[in-house]
Parts: C-alpha cells; sequence; structure tokens
C-alpha cells in the first residue's frame, strides 16, 4: 500500500497534486462562486432569506432584472457615468503617462532606478490612503483648493468669483483621483515596452532629416500600441468597476455601478438585481479583457523573439 | 541623445510632483495642531500620540497582519504550484479553464469578486451550515483566492526564463520529481515566490472592497477601519496613520529592492562564472 502511493506519488501523482490543488480551490472559491452570480442574475426577488427564489413556484429563468438595465434610467445613467469617467481617466492616464514613460527610458541609468522605484512606491502604500490623501486636497479650506480658487478668480470675470471650488463630490474629483492612483498601471506597461526599442531606429529616422516629432509619430508609436493597449486596459477595466473612489470623493447623485451593486445587494437586498448588474459590467469587461490578451500574447510573442530585451 | 528632450523631462518633474505633493501634504498636516484637517494651527505631535494610544488601531492591525501573513502564505504555495504547473506541463485535459481561472480573477472587478464570495459563503452556511459566522476565516479564503492568481504571474514567467537542463539532467541522474521541485526548481525560482509572497502580503493588507463584502460582526481590519473613518471626512489622526506607513512602506521598499538588485547581480555573477569556468 504504502510502496503504490510512494509509486503513485512519483508518477502521475506529481503533476496531479501539483496541478489538482491550486485548481480545487479556484473551482471551488472562484467559478462557483461565479456561476452563483450568473444563476442569481436571472433569479426571482422574494421575501425570504436568503431573499431569491429559483425554479419551484418561481420562473427558472427571470429575464426582468436584465430588462430593467435599459428601461430604468437609475442603470443606464450608472453605466454612463462609470464609462465616461474610467474612458476619461484612461485618456488622461495615457496622456500624462506616456511622456512620462518615454522621459524615463531618456534618463541617466542611475536616475532610472530611482525614478522607477518612486513610480512603484505610491503602490506599495495604502491606496484607501492615497485616495483620502486628495480628499485632504480638495477639501475648501485646504491651500491646493484656495490656490485653484484664486487661480480662477485671476482669469475669470470678477462676476464669477468665487471663495472656494467644489472640488470634492463631483465627477472631477473621481476621474482625478483615478488617474492618481492608476496612472503606475499606465507608465509600468508603457515603459517596458518604450524601453524595448531600438535607439537605432531613431537615430536612422533624424539622421535621414525626421525632425523628432515625425520621428515619434512614426518610429515611436506605432511600436508602443502593444503598451499602450495593455496600460489602458489595466486603467479603465478597474476604474470602471470601481467602488472606493466614487463613495469618497464623487457625486453621490450620480453613482457608478459598483455603487449601485453595492447598494442593490445590501439597501435593497435585492440579490437577482445586483447580479443582473454584476454580469451586465462584466459582459462590458470581456471585450476589451480579449483585446488586452491578445495584445499580451503578440507582446509575448515579440519578446520571445532573438535579441529582444527581457523586461527589468 | 544629442537634443535633450525638454518636453520629456519637464512631465517627468509635472508627474512625480502630482505623485509626491499630496503624500507631501498629507505628511505636512499631521504635524498639524488644528482640529480641522486643512488648516495649519501650528505643529504638534498630539495626532500621533492620539493614534498610538488608539486600542482599536492596534487590535485592527493586528487582525490585517495575521489575515496577510496567512493568506500570503498560502496564497503562494497554491499559486506557485499553479505557475510551475502551467510552466511545464504544456498539455493536460482542463488546462485551457485552468489558465482561465488564473487570470480571469486579475481582470475581474473587485466589487463582483466580494459579492460572489459574500453570497457563496451565505449559501453554503444554508446549506453545508458552514461557515457559521464570517469573519477571520472566510475573509483569509477571498484574499487567498484573488492573490494567489498575482504569484501564479510572477512565477509562471520566472519559470519561462529558467534553464530546465538541470532539471532534466537531475532527472536522468535518478532523482524523483519531489526531490527535483525540492532541491533545484523552488531555489531557481526563489526570488519570484519570495516578490510573489510580498505582492499577496500587501495586497491582503490593502484590500477594502473584498474584506468589507466577506467579514463578519467584530472583525474589523485596519483598512475597514480607516474605510469607516475617511467616509465620514478628512480627521486628523488619519493624517499621522498615513505618514507612519509611508515611513514603514518606504523603508521596506527600499531595503527590499536593495536586497533584490544584490541578489539578481549576484545570480548575474555566478552565472558568468560558471561559465567562464565552464569555458
Amino acid at each position: 500500500m504504502r510502496a503504490r502511493l510512494t509509486h503513485w506519488l512519483n508518477g502521475r501523482g506529481f503533476a496531479g497534486i501539483l496541478i489538482g490543488l491550486p485548481y480545487l480551490w479556484l473551482l471551488i472559491l472562484f467559478l462557483l462562486p461565479f456561476l452563483i452570480v450568473v444563476a442569481m442574475s436571472v433569479a426571482t426577488r422574494t421575501p425570504t432569506a436568503p431573499p431569491f427564489g429559483f425554479g419551484g413556484e418561481n420562473p427558472l429563468v427571470n429575464l426582468d432584472g436584465y430588462a430593467r438595465l435599459f428601461t430604468d434610467d437609475l442603470y443606464i445613467r450608472a453605466f454612463t457615468t462609470s464609462l465616461l469617467n474610467a474612458g476619461v481617466a484612461t485618456l488622461l492616464c495615457l496622456l500624462l503617462g506616456y511622456p512620462m514613460a518615454l522621459g524615463l527610458t531618456r534618463v541617466s541609468k542611475g536616475w532610472r532606478n530611482i525614478l522607477l522605484m518612486l513610480v512603484i512606491l505610491p503602490f506599495w502604500t495604502s491606496f484607501l490612503l492615497r485616495v483620502y490623501a486628495w480628499m485632504g486636497m480638495m477639501g475648501r479650506n485646504s491651500w491646493f483648493n484656495q490656490m485653484l480658487t484664486d487661480a480662477w478668480n485671476w482669469l475669470t470675470p470678477e462676476g464669477w468669483a468665487v471663495t472656494s471650488l467644489p472640488l470634492m463630490h463631483s465627477n472631477f474629483a473621481v476621474v482625478l483621483v483615478m488617474v492618481y492612483t492608476y496612472l503606475p498601471f499606465m507608465i509600468l506597461p508603457l515603459y517596458a515596452s518604450l524601453e524595448r526599442l531600438d535607439p537605432a531606429l531613431d537615430e536612422a529616422a533624424m539622421d535621414l532629416g525626421s525632425r523628432p516629432f515625425r520621428v515619434f509619430l512614426d518610429v515611436t508609436l506605432p511600436q508602443s500600441i502593444p503598451g499602450i493597449v495593455a496600460g489602458a486596459l489595466l486603467v479603465f477595466i478597474p476604474a470602471a468597476g470601481e467602488l472606493v473612489i466614487p463613495t469618497l470623493v464623487g457625486d453621490a447623485a450620480s453613482p457608478m455601478i459598483g455603487r449601485v451593486i453595492s447598494d442593490e445587494f445590501f439597501s435593497a437586498r435585492d440579490w437577482p438585481m445586483a447580479s443582473s448588474v454584476a454580469v451586465a459590467l462584466l459582459l462590458l469587461m470581456v471585450v476589451p479583457t480579449m483585446l488586452y490578451s491578445r495584445a499580451q500574447a503578440r507582446a509575448d510573442g515579440a519578446e520571445a523573439k532573438p535579441g529582444g530585451q527581457t523586461q527589468p | 541623445m544629442k537634443r535633450r528632450p525638454w518636453f520629456l523631462f519637464t512631465t517627468l518633474v509635472f508627474g512625480f510632483a502630482f505623485f509626491y505633493v499630496p503624500i507631501l501634504s498629507m505628511i505636512v498636516y499631521s504635524f498639524n495642531e488644528s482640529r480641522l484637517a486643512t488648516v495649519w494651527g501650528g505643529f504638534s505631535t498630539k495626532w500621533y500620540v492620539s493614534l498610538l494610544s488608539n486600542r482599536q488601531v492596534g487590535a485592527a492591525l493586528m487582525l490585517s497582519l495575521q489575515i496577510a501573513v496567512i493568506s500570503a502564505s498560502v496564497a503562494t504555495i497554491l499559486g506557485t504550484m499553479a505557475g510551475i504547473a502551467l510552466a511545464r506541463y504544456t498539455r493536460f485535459k482542463g488546462r485551457l479553464l485552468f489558465s482561465g481561472l488564473v487570470t480571469a480573477p486579475l481582470v475581474m472587478p473587485e466589487v463582483i469578486t466580494g459579492i460572489s464570495a459574500l453570497m457563496l459563503f451565505i449559501l453554503m452556511a444554508d446549506w453545508i451550515g458552514w461557515p457559521g459566522q464570517r469573519g477571520f476565516t472566510t475573509i483569509t479564503l477571498a484574499h487567498i483566492t484573488f492573490s494567489m492568481v498575482f504569484v501564479t504571474t510572477i512565477v509562471q514567467a520566472r519559470m519561462m526564463q529558467a534553464d530546465r537542463a538541470i532539471e532534466e539532467a537531475a532527472m536522468d541522474l535518478g532523482s524523483r520529481p519531489w526531490q527535483v521541485l525540492w532541491d533545484i526548481t523552488l531555489p531557481t525560482i526563489f526570488p519570484a515566490i519570495l516578490s510573489g509572497w510580498l505582492l499577496a502580503f500587501t495586497i491582503s493588507l490593502d484590500d477594502v472592497v473584498i474584506t468589507s463584502f466577506t467579514t463578519g460582526p467584530g472583525n474589523t481590519t485596519l483598512p475597514l477601519l480607516i474605510w469607516s473613518k475617511v467616509k465620514l471626512g478628512v480627521t486628523p489622526d488619519i493624517n499621522a496613520l498615513a505618514t507612519l506607513t509611508v515611513l514603514v512602506v518606504g523603508t521596506g521598499v527600499v531595503i527590499a529592492g536593495i536586497l533584490l538588485n544584490r541578489a539578481e547581480a549576484r545570480r548575474i555573477r555566478d552565472e558568468r562564472m560558471a561559465y567562464r569556468s565552464h569555458d
């Protein structure tokens, strides 16, 4: 018996345990809960505990939740707000992150390591505290708000003068804090793809008489598209489903999807509706995710080519 | 570069100011005498005193650290197994689903991960009577699940670079698979395992959303405590807490960075030596 066990452990058992244990874990604690959400999204809400019915006197498939997504103004607005906020934040991250990543490839090696560490450092500190830092910055009495207020009063006609700007509890605040917290996710993949580029190509284009900006448009930008796609998705996906940032600095009157899901679940105790919204959000994520994995596969293919530098 | 790219350097300066001015502002205001967290009222360390004498904060920190150590360790074991399996076994039944299961949690919005875990725990309590009460165990289970896939990503990437020849040589010389794993594979990928553990630890320590869905009565982790406080607005003692966090994390990251750099440099040097003696 023992001998057979040893034999099994050193044969098929080795792979079996290595694969089986994490597989089983993810099946029970990731796939099963996910399937529960999908099933719940077509269940019917009941006054029982837990508050749903499925089969029996209730219909087996109840699509009311999904229908409400298209008819109820609350969900339409939540989805629009989320996609808009996440989209603007992604665009701003790209506009700020791209020149930063490109700049990082142009500084000396010693500086580069220090600056890369400084990009990553905020990521290791608490996410919540980074959001909180901006709550302090944007408050009506803060030095930052007063500075912006002075600038506003100086730039605009006298009649528009204000004592402080209403920065907090607005979509502006949500986008600003999203850019702040997710910018490293944009910079790092961009840097990884820009750092791999061959500077000889730049020099060749320059020698042939191209102006620096043309070199950027014709040589650098097209080669960094996988990095742009990766960075954009790493920012857009968490931003669209964000719960913490809009709760703390957002406008409570126009909630984002994350907040709607959580409110449906806890306040309204409508599990099927919360699940329908969740599934709809996931479907919206599937398209960008597939784009991402395709870009990733292409980037990995490029990396595997001989002569390509490995990532730091 | 012959030309200095001034535009890029200006953006870098602006970008880093954007990163660090809010943090510096928070640090400065943690020494503020005034109760109004954003109005300067003179220098004081009283918020640190009130923070350090706050038992609730200490208990929440202890709970967070316990959960983070346990979940990071289990996540590292499971995640490393999955990473090695995916790198070594290119064909087995259900591999496609398996690789899907280790990437999906990376892109799953936290709200959905949290709510699905919560529904699972509630329904399980209904069906099999466990978990009777949500708290330490349920939080830890949820943390393991979403942090192990980060470990897998790191380990798998490292395994792809690793040289298989040494493992094969050991097998040819009669080593058992477990011996090869223990004596060769794990030492080779140890830096990746270590960074995986650190990442899992940080993710667990920092998590608000999934924790808030899977916690039960009386189980307040540090992020949950901060979350409940800052929802009500800016309070000065959170500035002090943030300053201490930045200090601890900053020191930790710098030390870890130096150590990892040194280990990497040593590895490269050893490899070069090995090649040279081989020639």
